[in-house]
């Protein structure tokens, strides 16, 4: 059998050709995967909705449980901080507040630790099926993203049982659920590839929920962290986009900390950019490793 | 037609053997390292990478396989067939080499994967689909195609956790079969799933490879290779060994069984084959038999452990299926224990088989039954040579022999008007 000579120009053909073609070489396999990425981009919704379609069945009150859980995790927080510690308000009903609080936290938390275990959860497809890896992180982020929205609901619920009108700063909101949302997905990432060599993550992440949700402001407001520790704080990423939240939909006394954001910001655009290229870098042995 | 689908050029897969397995190499031991001493640690990591046994999954694989070619990859377990799938379906990449594919792809690798229990059939065919690279609008189209071929219209709102293990393959391989690609990789996906539904999905490849689609097909069913491929390569430790015609690639395949000079056989818990040989009545070595001879097929085995009781079967396959077999789970012999290097053999007596080819299919069970040494493989290959006369055969129609069943014994006529015939091998045809 005669192998015909590949000559280099024909690297470059276009994928526009009504015939696709595909070349993997050994060590570049770079530019093909950012097409496929496109090709699959269905897939991204599909693992999603799957994921959701998933999550109730088999239970009594569904889609409710959504609903439930962070109504609970409010009461406590409200009674804890509100009542028992009795931490300033600013004015403003202290559930509001837990909740605002809890929005971005809790789409954080349950999205670093879906998105973790996401790709042992799918070991079965990465070992017998091609398409780019990165969507299974992704679709776990959008999942938690939707459980985000629902609580979001709530949020908007609580804001019409206590005559609340958030002021016009509001507007600004989608650009710290995209901070929120980008966070997510640099953490998730991470750990979803390490998750892959190291199982250990499995018992960080939920480490990692259960401190963080004391360490960053949830169940209080940033401002009562002592000034001369103010900047310290705010090395904890979730504090910029927390207190960012609370500041767009509260408004009153939760003034924006510049200094927080920008922290925030840049640990955030780190996080994503090193998550992605450490993804990419490992994603190629995952069929091997996992 | 003779255009080039797929090109490999020297491709090679490394795998480093014990690594990332289990917890021994955990997180610990590396942090422990790091933080220990950065430098230390940086430097035994580079040494134990070139320490580190090196296995070649596959190595300096070159081959080129034209549009419409329907290809068979065969070759022992181990032999590196099923990496060169993962390869060509770009689930690994390659650690050398390249290759390229025209045309859109799509690999069968297992069925059902991508399968969610909880989802009814009619969600899983969407979301198979897109796993597999489907559009939502294409897969909407076809959706009734795919309903179809499975064959499970009643269930489609049941969710597949409660569908039979026959339903759940058939409307797996249904949404497979219907990615409608131009080029399709299956791994042995046939072995499951039962003898209609074979057929069904072998009439599909031979469908698709009929309009001129390219099939790569991975099987350790001489049978259904021979019956779907023009072509057959044989692997043999990662590389290629034999690239031809299925026949004489199908050929070399046994015969590296009989002389004994190809890489064992293994098994589970250290058994393994190393030779098999088939002998006639005069204890030759052959392929070739006459009806009425004996059929000797002697297996050489080595055990690494003790094994105790094991039940051996044989089985001789003709084109519709089993011919007859020998099993130990039936009969009840079985030898007391394998201990190191040993021969099995056994004899069927005055084979009663028409003119056809045969396959020789061995399983190994432990002794509960239950365990699987070795499951059903193919160690052998034989064909019964005659001319029809020799079983009494003289009808008009007597060509469609091949048509017809593979074992015949003795038989008797008796007519209305009370003449009495007897068609048996070696006697002279009676005439009615």
């Amino acid at each position: 059998m005669t192998i015909p000579e590949i000559e280099p120009m024909e690297l470059s053909i276009p994928v526009a050709t009504p015939q696709s073609q595909l070349l993997i070489e050994a060590g570049r396999t770079e530019k093909q995967y950012w097409r496929d990425l496109w090709r699959y981009r269905e897939l991204f919704f599909f693992l999603a909705w799957r994921d959701l379609l998933v999550r109730y069945k088999q239970t009594v009150v569904g889609v409710t449980w959504s609903i439930i859980r962070p109504l609970l995790t409010m009461l406590i927080l409200t009674v804890v901080f509100g009542k028992l510690s009795k931490m300033p308000s600013g004015g403003l009903p202290y559930p509001l507040l837990v909740l605002c609080g809890m929005l971005p936290w809790n789409f954080f938390s349950t999205a670093i630790s879906d998105s973790g275990n996401s790709l042992v959860a799918n070991s079965s497809l990465i070992s017998k099926i091609y398409f780019p890896r990165l969507i299974i992180g992704v679709s776990s982020v959008i999942t938690s993203f939707v459980d985000f929205l629902i609580s979001a609901l709530l949020l908007a619920g609580l804001m019409f049982w206590y005559r609340f009108v958030p002021p016009i700063s509001a507007l600004l909101l989608p650009f710290f659920t995209l901070l929120a949302f980008i966070a997510s997905l640099g953490v998730g990432l991470w750990i979803a590839a390490l998750m892959v060599k190291y199982r250990d993550f499995r018992f960080i992440v939920p480490f990692i929920a259960q401190f963080g949700l004391y360490l960053s402001p949830v169940g209080f407001q940033s401002g009562v962290v002592p000034e001369r520790f103010r900047l310290l704080y705010s090395l904890n990423p979730m504090v910029g986009i927390i207190d960012g939240f609370r500041w767009s939909l509260l408004g009153g006394q939760n003034r924006l900390y510049l200094p927080a954001l920008t922290i925030s910001i840049i640990e955030i655009a780190a996080v994503l950019i090193s998550g992605l290229l450490y993804f990419r870098r490992t994603e190629r042995t995952f069929a091997d490793v996992i | 037609m003779s255009e080039i689908a797929i090109i490999v050029e020297n491709l090679g897969k490394r795998y480093a053997l014990g690594q990332h397995k289990g917890g021994v190499d955990g997180m610990r031991h590396v942090l422990e390292g790091v933080i220990r001493s950065p430098g230390t640690w940086f430097r035994s990591r580079r040494e134990a990478k070139l320490r580190q046994a090196d296995f070649w999954a596959l190595r300096n694989v070159s081959l080129g396989i034209n549009q419409g070619e329907v290809v068979g990859i065969i070759g022992r377990n181990g032999a590196g067939k099923t990496t060169l799938l993962k390869l060509l379906s770009r689930i690994t990449i390659p650690t050398e080499g390249r290759f390229r594919i025209k045309g859109r792809t799509s690999s069968l690798l297992e069925v059902g994967t991508g399968f969610h229990q909880e989802l009814t059939g009619r969600e899983n065919i969407f979301l198979n689909g897109a796993i597999l690279g489907m559009a939502h609008a294409e897969i909407a189209k076809k959706f009734d195609q795919i309903v179809d071929f499975s064959e499970i219209e009643d269930f489609l709102d049941t969710p597949v956790k409660r569908y039979s293990s026959g339903m759940y393959i058939r409307l797996a391989f249904a949404v497979a079969a219907h990615l409608d690609p131009e080029v399709l990789i299956v791994d042995e996906v046939l072995a499951v799933g039962d003898a209609a539904f074979q057929k069904k999905c072998l009439g599909k490849m031979e469908n698709l490879a009929q309009s001129g689609r390219t099939v790569l097909f991975v099987s350790h069913n001489m049978d259904a290779v021979r019956t779907l491929c023009e072509r057959a390569i044989l692997f043999e430790e990662g590389r290629i060994r034999a690239d031809g015609d299925v026949e004489s690639v199908v050929e070399e395949y046994f015969g590296r069984f009989s002389d004994g000079s190809g890489p064992r056989l293994r098994g589970a818990y250290g058994l393994a084959i190393e030779k098999v040989v088939l002998k006639n009545n005069k204890g030759q070595e052959t392929r070739e038999f006459c009806p009425g001879e004996d059929l000797i097929i002697e297996i050489i085995f080595d055990a690494q452990q003790c094994l105790e009781k094991p039940y051996f079967t044989l089985a001789v396959r003709g084109k519709k299926g089993n011919c007859f077999t020998a099993n130990m789970m039936l009969d009840g012999h079985r030898p007391r224990v394998l201990n190191g290097k040993g021969l099995i053999s056994c004899r069927f007596k005055s084979i009663p088989l028409l003119p056809q080819r045969y396959t020789v299919q061995l399983a190994i069970r432990a002794s509960n039954g239950k365990d699987v040494l070795m499951d059903y493989v193919d160690i052998g290959s034989f064909v019964v040579k005659a001319n029809l006369v020799d079983y009494g055969y003289k009808g008009q129609f007597q060509t469609r022999v091949s048509e017809a069943t593979s074992v015949v014994i003795p038989y008797e006529w008796r007519l209305p008007d009370g003449t009495t015939a007897i068609v048996s091998l070696n006697a002279p045809a009676s005439t009615i």
